[in-house]
């Protein structure tokens, strides 16, 4: 009997590898998308090198007023001279401090969360989820320890747009989570039908009339005398709108898990909760973890929409510097600079919802 | 090792029944799956279940452990009897391993956490007793080296000893196989069948189903043969090979075993 040595391995035809074989395969593989790739680099030409031109090249930098801006690039002494009311709203001056720490304690509550090594994660999370909202509460607010009280009606910029997407954010998802299960409950066809009934009715309403509600209706059916404030309402709203959202994320999730895992989860006589968190959540969570970073972009965008209630976070607060007579005609770069903003925050939350699936990544399905 | 001593001692076959099912009916909406059931099954028996498909095999013995519900009769496992009473059905899951066609392992955890789980959130075992235990019940699987492994990064035989010793962790009185070797290939077929005579050997209760006749005969104390929602035959494995009594057994085995 002939005994089977394997065939040499072979290195791989030259124009497949290396920066030309890139450039082969992924640019001008046939004469079609060679084409394209041309007249793609032609609109990158088109329109390129005017806009580096316009916002670095030819733009004003520094100064103090409209005069500085000569050049007929961008003015961004304009973003500049009113960058303290675009982070920080109208909160006192003497109070940024404040703003600031909550930046920092909140950063570093969050870092163990992403230490490979840290053991304690999911006992970390939970105590975020209540001590953010907490924080938030002494440090914005004030009123306790000796710090000053701020009304909610002076916050705003970047600061505002980041707490309110927070919040939403860590309030959604648990609500979210819960809502999926309930929906899923058909052995409790009460609780079934009021999540069913929560989500279709908020899915189904937009969030500029939910805002509304909350600042204009609401108060009408609270008992007289009784102010609620108005922040905390709009919180609310989009918080119960966009868990609305989560759940049929989370659902799409939940389906997706195959019906075996239930089952091997049911005969080790695992209860429903500690099969629920044991079990299925951390595998449906993981399969949309894209869908569920996707709910919190959209949630960090709509932020902006409680202008229409008289809340201005950053793009408020732009529009509100735009209307400033000594900066009139401006619009550019107010928009340019919110846009970038908004962009920077929202792309790394979608690099980071990659992260966390290749390091979620257990090998191949079951 | 000690521990699995003990174990196979009070597992030697007694006359005290560990399972009884009597008069079992069951239905899927107007389907009559399972029909008057009579099955007891002594501690450390083992019996093999087969059939033809659709017959209601996977439904019998997934009675045992309630992933379905019986309508009609009973059924009395380590002397509890099946209600709808939840805290009767987590003692009974308790008592009961399962290993199922598709392994069912958590794909999010490892090797050593999937044997772990059970154990630590259900027996409230520590931590690390959990882990010895289940390295143990890794060695015994001859697997030990994959503790650290994810399921996905195993051979389908790999896995299922892995679900195998999953079960065993929990030290059940009492094991259920629902077609352990059907997903794989045949080259995998015979790890997972010699773990299983071993454990058949250490006294283990045991109710297989399965078409693995070799297995059958070396190891069952019974064989029990289903069609449409019935048990038709029952006898030792000599017996029922060499001497069927039922005509549909007769065919059912010229069709399994004839080529
Ligand atoms: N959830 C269900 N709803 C309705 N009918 C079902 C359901 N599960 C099983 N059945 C039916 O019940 C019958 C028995 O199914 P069961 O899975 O017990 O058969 P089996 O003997 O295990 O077959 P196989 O050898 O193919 O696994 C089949 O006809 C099947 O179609
Ligand atoms: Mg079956």
């Amino acid at each position: 009997m002939a005994d089977f040595t394997p065939s040499p391995d072979l290195a791989p035809p030259s124009l497949t590898v290396g920066p030309l074989g890139w450039v082969r395969t992924n640019l001008f593989p046939d004469p079609f998308n060679s084409v394209l790739t041309l007249i793609a680099l032609y609109l990158v030409y088109l329109t390129l090198p005017p806009a580096i031109d316009w916002a670095l090249l030819k733009a004003d930098w520094s100064g103090t007023s409209r005069e500085a801006c000569v050049s007929g690039g961008a003015c961004w002494v304009f973003v500049h001279a009113r960058m303290n009311t675009f982070l920080y709203g109208f909160f006192p001056e003497s109070g940024y401090w404040r703003v600031n720490l909550l930046y920092f304690v909140t950063i570093a509550l969050l870092i163990p969360l992403f230490v490979k090594q840290f053991k304690y994660k999911v006992i970390l999370a939970a105590i975020n989820l209540v001590a953010f909202p907490l924080l938030v509460w002494i440090l914005m607010s004030g009123g306790v320890f000796g710090l000053s009280h701020v009304e909610t009606s002076n916050w705003g910029g970047l600061s505002l747009t980041l707490i309110l997407a927070a919040i939403g954010c860590v309030a959604a998802l648990p609500f979210g989570v819960l809502l999926a299960l309930g929906r899923q409950a058909t052995n409790m066809p009460a609780v079934k039908t009021m999540c069913v009934v929560f989500i279709e009715f908020w899915r189904g309403v937009p969030l500029i009339t939910v805002l509304f509600m909350s600042s204009v209706m609401l108060p009408l059916f609270l008992p007289e005398g009784t102010s609620f404030d108005k922040l905390l309402r709009a919180m609310i709203g989009i918080t119960l709108f966009q868990s609305a959202y989560m759940a049929e994320v989370i659902r799409g999730g939940l389906q997706a898990i195959p019906k075996g895992q239930y089952e091997a989860a049911d005969a080790m006589g695992l209860t429903y909760w500690k099969k629920t968190g044991l079990v299925i959540l951390p595998q449906a969570l993981k399969i949309v973890i894209p869908g569920i970073v996707n709910t919190f972009i959209a949630l960090f965008k709509d932020t902006t929409l409680v202008i229409i209630i008289g809340l201005l976070e950053v793009l408020g607060m732009v529009q509100t510097a735009l209307n400033d007579p000594n900066w009139l005609g401006y619009s550019t770069e107010g928009y340019v600079f919110t846009a970038a903003v908004f962009w920077v925050f929202c792309f790394s939350m979608s690099r980071f919802s990659q992260r966390l699936e290749a390091r979620l990544h257990t090998g191949h399905k079951r | 090792m000690n521990e699995i001593a003990e174990k196979q001692l009070e597992n030697q076959v007694s006359d005290q029944p560990i399972i009884e099912l009597t008069g079992v009916h069951k239905w899927y909406g107007q389907f009559h799956v399972l029909k008057n059931i009579n099955l007891h099954v002594k501690k450390g028996e083992r019996i093999v279940v087969c059939g033809p498909s659709g017959s209601g095999k996977s439904t019998m013995i997934r009675c045992i452990n309630r992933l379905e519900e019986h309508q009609q009769g009973s059924i009395v496992v380590d002397g509890i009897e099946l209600t709808s009473d939840v805290k009767q059905i987590e003692h009974i899951r308790r008592e009961v391993g399962m290993v199922f066609q598709h392994f069912n392992l958590f794909p999010h955890l490892t090797v050593l956490d999937n044997c772990t789980l059970a154990p630590i959130w259900v027996r409230k075992m520590p931590k690390k007793d959990a882990e010895e235990v289940a390295m143990q019940y890794l060695e015994r699987v001859k697997i030990p080296e994959q503790a650290k492994k994810y399921p996905g990064q195993l051979s389908g035989g790999q896995q299922q000893r892995v679900a195998i010793a999953r079960s065993l962790c929990m030290n059940p009185a009492i094991m259920l196989f629902d077609e352990p070797t059907s997903a794989l290939d045949p080259e995998m077929i015979k790890e997972v069948l010699d773990t299983m005579v071993g454990l058949a050997e250490s006294g283990m209760t045991m109710m297989c189903v399965t078409h693995e006749m070799g297995f059958a005969k070396t190891v069952a104390d019974r064989v029990i043969f289903m069609d449409k929602g019935e048990i038709i035959e029952e006898n030792e494995p000599h017996e029922f090979f060499n001497n069927p009594q039922n005509e549909r057994t007769k065919l059912f085995l010229s069709q399994i075993l004839g080529h």
